[in-house]
């Protein structure tokens, strides 16, 4: 059914998905079998058409975050053979298209693992404590109102473009899941990368990034060790320069900061 | 019954000031015994809950998705208008205002679009305050383009991420709220039922997404600020959760709908490549700058397109309206597309799409630097495509991307309901009968950040009533039908599922209530939609128990609601004897087959009004007047 | 002093200790590296001898061993408890895991490197310091405790040099990962000196551990 492409045959597929009715019990991988998927189907329509079928043979859907299928919510997760996202870079799980698997494959589909992202059932965990995180700190304290106007801070080009990258962290938690620490310390470094870059935040950079991490720790996240993965699994590129200037931040807050508690 | 917008007295320059400064205040000592509800937390319903908060007010807020921040605000990529005039080419707030009135084809209502056009300033200034990483010119200062065919330069943006940098800025505001306490958040919580007391709207009833409780919370004021209702097609460029269930439920409790039939269809969409599709991808209006929109001349004509001659190509935009050619504005350009697949000359294997071309772009400006304009564009079309538009033409559609119509609200944006309030796409809004780009951005801010928090206030400064407990009668009592119909649904256990009745509601909607409709396909739609409705409560089938989660009830319920919002839209489609904007009606247009106002009959909000579960929808208008803008025909000839 | 504490507890605060200690470390291995290059020379081992007497008896070199003895210390403490808490992170594994498709074998098994080279530590510190320190050496020609004889004699043993040649490889791979993180870790990042840093660390693991391998296959093979 694909547009111009006359190589798109169907593919049939074994998959071994992760069930868990809740997150008091146990899961276990189950194998479904899924036929005919089309190369042009995104990785959740794949996960539809299970679901379909296994509604009309009066089983359960397996449970499932996404919501935008566009790639910038952040809803959708799934750990795919092995990797955040799957096997493509720089894409979430609703952008990998079936094109990038071959008929026959065997595909484990797991929830992301954390324990502080517990599993809701099957497929979808708790993120919460990422929200929780941003609330210890991720914001510029004004009240709406009485602000200067725009044009009033200008911000060089490099920074602005800089703290927008740092920015378009989708909050998905790939790198918590990719991170053989569980550590959510990319996620963390792009917010308060983010806000020390710019001027408007540099008036709470210290609280800022001492509550974060306070929080980012109390959650249960690992340590990071510098390894990586959270950057190349990261389906929006969030760079581990982040994570240097985290670090920068927060050496210079606990020697400079007045928080003697 | 004709309705009273309460629009202020006075100079429409003035209305806004002159309003805010008559609205009763409450008292900071009092405000926090006020508590206030909102569903939602996009722009509107992010902004509102932060803003009420710092004022001082209790805050609830409760949305379906995991987090906050995932509300569907977080895709707009373009931009977000504001009359700044940084660019010194001649935008003022009136030139934002007009353009506005006259981009919705006159079924606007003036004063609101004013104080939008008023606020829109004030927007760009709390969100840079944010920290907020628009995009910036060399010398620091804030940069701008041109977006949706506007004259001016007016268009704030964060490369293709406007939506989402705008969203998290409200969503740090509110998380900053969230950590003082005066904001109590609500994830995974689905609202389903608005509860009223003596007349008034003063709580709802929620499902929790992973646990099925169903839970009632009390308020004085209930903000809805749920978005649009797109996904009644089944496709649309919305995210899958967007759904009607919040302002339906409340239009079933007495809340009027306002033009529930004013959708808008963007032509730039990546088309279905087959049965499976659970929804479509927008590419960015932009591309039409440089692309060039084309079908082969011959009907099913199934060469490649590179093999297709110059001579044998159809350029029917640029044929058709010389002057604006492929920027002909978004109604326009998809009803064509529409048009030429109609006669045959679709290309793809759905013969459901047209060429974007960029070959001669390439050809004249070079691959870099079209690269460098649309590459993230073209990479995204590749991923979904698996094709590469550098080498053969892009396909596009049409999509449903945004609906005008929502509840109808006020001056002080509330609902025919005391109490309840509607804001951002989920109110009949600003755009009349077509939204421009860039502005559904604005007006979710501008009603949250800047409206909501001054006329809220006067209602609350006006006795709403004591606070009420859940355990109320009126709360009991709504508990108890949503956990009935919850039941119902789940013991129907009949053969089709959930998807398969919103694939086949989506297609009528998009077959007769789309881009083109005419009396005798509404007519029919209507008939078949009461027939699918019938049968979906007869044989629907769901999964297991009220009991973790269970998205197949998450699903029944919403369908449920687009199964009714789809009739009223087609009754609207089909009062509305003349097309304007968005609304299509074939039989009339003009001889050169553009839509055909009736301003002396139809310059009105049509507000439809809930009179049971099998009785027509009562209509009550609004007339429209236009005392700063004069009434004209559009023409991109 | 809480805020001290608190600091260092930290899960950046416990890296950063663990940075600087491995930093020091480095340094380290560069002195113990130029000063054991002694062995090279072809006096039968005096000048090494006289160094090895320097080393253990100038008042400033005693000081700072005590210092080096914690900055080893800390800096396999904090690795422990930074290992132990990113263990406890995830309890329940996944059962089918990739890292390799987006990180270094060595960056993600820095502990088991620590590891191989701490048992070596404990080896090689028996047997040259301790004997040094408490055991029966005789003296060289300069009257030195004959810390050469001893060096020459282990490393006739091929399962002793295979030893130090593999755990030599574990500490140029524990470098390579841990030299250029020690950066990140202080926040010293920056596009125009970060990768000259990744390259020097590179270079610097391998030579240093090349260095020190050298040793023992010099004295095995060509002794």
């Amino acid at each position: 059914m694909a547009g111009n492409n006359p190589n798109s045959t169907p593919m049939n597929l074994t998959l071994k998905v992760w069930r868990q009715k809740n997150a008091k019990t146990q899961g276990q991988l189950v194998t479904y079998n899924v036929k005919e998927i089309s190369p042009d189907m995104s990785f959740l329509e794949m996960f539809d058409v299970l679901n379909e079928d296994l509604l009309r043979q009066g089983q359960e859907p397996v449970a499932f975050d996404h919501d935008c299928r566009e790639g910038i919510c952040g809803m959708c997760s799934m750990y795919i053979n092995g990797r955040a996202h799957g096997p493509e870079k720089g894409t979430t799980t609703c952008q990998l298209h079936m094109r990038k698997f071959k008929d026959g494959d065997t595909i484990v589909v797991e929830p992301w693992r954390a324990n502080a992202f517990t599993v809701h059932k099957d497929l979808s965990t708790d993120r919460s404590a990422l929200d929780r995180i941003q609330q210890a700190g991720g914001y510029v304290s004004v009240n709406t109102g009485g602000v200067p106007d725009a044009n009033e801070i200008p911000i060089p080009k490099p920074i602005a473009d800089k703290a927008f990258d740092a920015a378009t962290c989708i909050q998905c938690g790939a790198c918590v899941a990719a991170c053989k620490n569980a550590s959510a310390m990319l996620f963390l470094s792009a917010k308060v990368s983010q806000l020390a870059l710019l001027p408007q935040g540099k008036v709470e950079r210290k609280t800022r990034v001492e509550n974060m991490l306070a929080q980012h720790d109390a959650e249960g996240f690992g340590s990071c060790t510098n390894i990586g993965a959270c950057a190349a699994e990261c389906p929006v590129g969030i760079s581990l320069d982040n994570i240097a200037m985290l670090n920068r931040e927060y050496i210079s807050a606990k020697a400079t900061s007045d928080n003697i508690g | 019954m004709i309705l009273d917008a309460k629009i202020p007295d006075g100079p429409i320059a003035e209305k806004w000031e002159k309003h805010k400064f008559n609205v009763k205040l409450v008292n900071p000592a009092n405000k926090r015994k006020y508590d206030i509800i909102i569903v939602g937390s996009g722009l509107a319903g992010a902004s509102a809950a932060a803003t009420l908060a710092e004022l001082g007010y209790n805050v609830k807020v409760f949305c379906f998705q995991d987090s906050a921040r995932r509300a569907h605000s977080i895709a707009a990529q373009g931009g977000i208008n504001a009359a700044k005039n940084y660019q010194n080419d001649g935008d003022s707030v009136y030139r934002l205002f007009y353009d506005t009135v006259k981009g919705g084809d006159y079924r606007a209502r003036e004063a609101n679009v004013y104080r939008l056009a008023q606020v829109s300033v004030n927007i760009i200034d709390q969100c840079v305050a944010q920290g907020v990483p628009f995009a910036r010119e060399y010398g620091g200062l804030l940069a701008n383009r041109s977006f949706g065919g506007a004259q001016v330069s007016r268009t704030f943006y964060a490369r293709g991420q406007t939506g989402q940098q705008l969203l998290l800025g409200a969503y740090s505001a509110l998380n900053r709220q969230i950590a003082y306490g005066k904001v109590q958040m609500f994830p995974r919580t689905e609202m389903l039922d608005l509860v009223m007391v003596d007349g008034k709207a003063r709580g709802i009833v929620t499902r929790h997404l992973v646990t099925g409780h169903i839970e009632s919370h009390s308020a004085h004021a209930v903000v809805l600020a749920t978005g649009g209702y797109g996904n009644v097609f089944y496709l649309s460029t919305n995210a899958m959760g967007s759904n009607t269930t919040a302002i339906w439920r409340a239009y079933k409790k007495g809340a009027f709908f306002g033009n529930p039939c004013f959708t808008q269809i963007h032509p730039t969409c990546i088309p279905v490549s087959g049965e499976y599709q659970s929804k479509l991808t927008l590419m960015s209006e932009s591309l039409r700058n440089d692309g060039r929109v084309w079908v082969p001349k011959a009907k099913g004509d199934k060469r490649v397109p590179r093999d297709i001659p110059e001579a044998e190509r159809d350029y029917f935009l640029e044929r058709k309206y010389p002057a604006f050619g492929n920027l002909v504005p978004r109604d326009v350009a998809s009803r064509n597309a529409k048009l030429a697949c109609d006669e045959g000359r679709g290309v793809g294997s759905t013969g459901l799409a047209v060429y974007l071309d960029f070959a001669d772009a390439i050809k004249r400006d070079g691959l870099d630097k079209v690269s460098q304009k649309y590459g993230n564009l073209f990479e995204m079309y590749a991923k979904i495509t698996g094709e590469d538009p550098y080498q053969s033409p892009m396909r596009i559609y049409p999509a449903v991307h945004y609906t005008m119509g929502g509840l109808w609200v006020d001056y002080n944006l509330m609902t025919t309901i005391p109490g309840l309030y509607a804001a951002g796409e989920a109110n009949f809004s600003d755009h009349g009968a077509n939204r421009l780009g860039a502005s559904a951005l604005m007006q979710g801010l501008a009603d949250g950040y800047f409206v909501l928090p001054y006329t809220i206030g006067d209602y609350l400064a006006q006795n709403p009533g004591p606070k009420i407990s859940t355990d109320h009668p009126a709360f009991k009592e709504s508990e108890t039908n949503v956990r009935a119909t919850i039941q119902k649904l789940l013991s129907i256990n009949g053969t089709k599922t959930v998807d398969e009745f919103h694939k086949e509601l989506g297609l009528l909607m998009w077959d007769y209530c789309g881009m083109a409709r005419n009396a005798e396909g509404l007519q029919f739609a209507k008939d078949k939609i009461k027939a699918l409705r019938e049968e979906f409560w007869r044989n629907v089938k769901l999964y297991g128990e009220n009991e973790d989660m269970n998205q197949t009830i998450e699903k029944a319920g919403r369908v449920a609601d687009f199964l009714e919002l789809g009739e009223l839209m087609v009754t609207d489609a089909l009062h509305r004897n003349e097309s304007c904007g968005g609304h299509f009606r074939e039989e009339y247009q003009t001889p050169e087959n553009e839509a055909l106002r009736d301003d002396t009959n139809f310059a009105y909000v049509a507000a439809w009004e809930y009179t049971g579960p099998n009785s027509e929808a009562r209509l009550n208008k609004e007339p429209l007047e236009f005392e700063n803008v004069k009434l004209t025909q559009r023409s991109y000839k | 002093m809480s805020w001290f504490t608190k600091t260092f507890s930290s899960t950046i605060g416990r890296k950063l200790l663990v940075a600087i200690t491995g930093l020091f470390l480095c340094s380290f291995l560069v002195v113990h590296l130029i000063g054991n290059l002694q062995l090279f020379s072809a006096d039968e081992g005096v000048a090494f001898n006289a160094y090895t007497y320097f080393m253990t008896h100038n008042p400033v070199i005693r000081a700072m061993e005590i210092v080096l003895l914690l900055g080893f210390a800390f800096h396999i403490y904090e690795a422990v408890v930074i290992t132990r808490r990113n263990q406890s992170a995830r309890s329940v594994k996944y059962a089918v895991n990739r890292p390799e498709q987006n990180s270094n074998w060595s960056s993600r098994n820095m502990g088991l490197l620590g590891t191989v080279i701490f048992v070596f530590l404990l080896v090689h510190l028996y047997n040259f310091y301790f004997k040094l320190k408490f055991g029966e050496v005789s003296l060289d020609a300069a009257g030195n405790k004959n810390l050469y004889v001893i060096a020459v004699e282990s490393f006739s043993h091929w399962w002793y040099v295979a030893l130090y040649v593999i755990s030599m490889i574990a500490l140029a791979f524990h470098l390579i990962h841990g030299f250029q993180s020690a950066f990140q870790t202080l926040g010293l990042s920056h596009k125009k000196y970060t990768p000259a840093i990744k390259a020097f660390g590179y270079f610097f693991s391998i030579v240093v551990c090349a260095g020190f391998a050298a040793m023992p296959l010099y004295f095995f093979f060509l002794y």
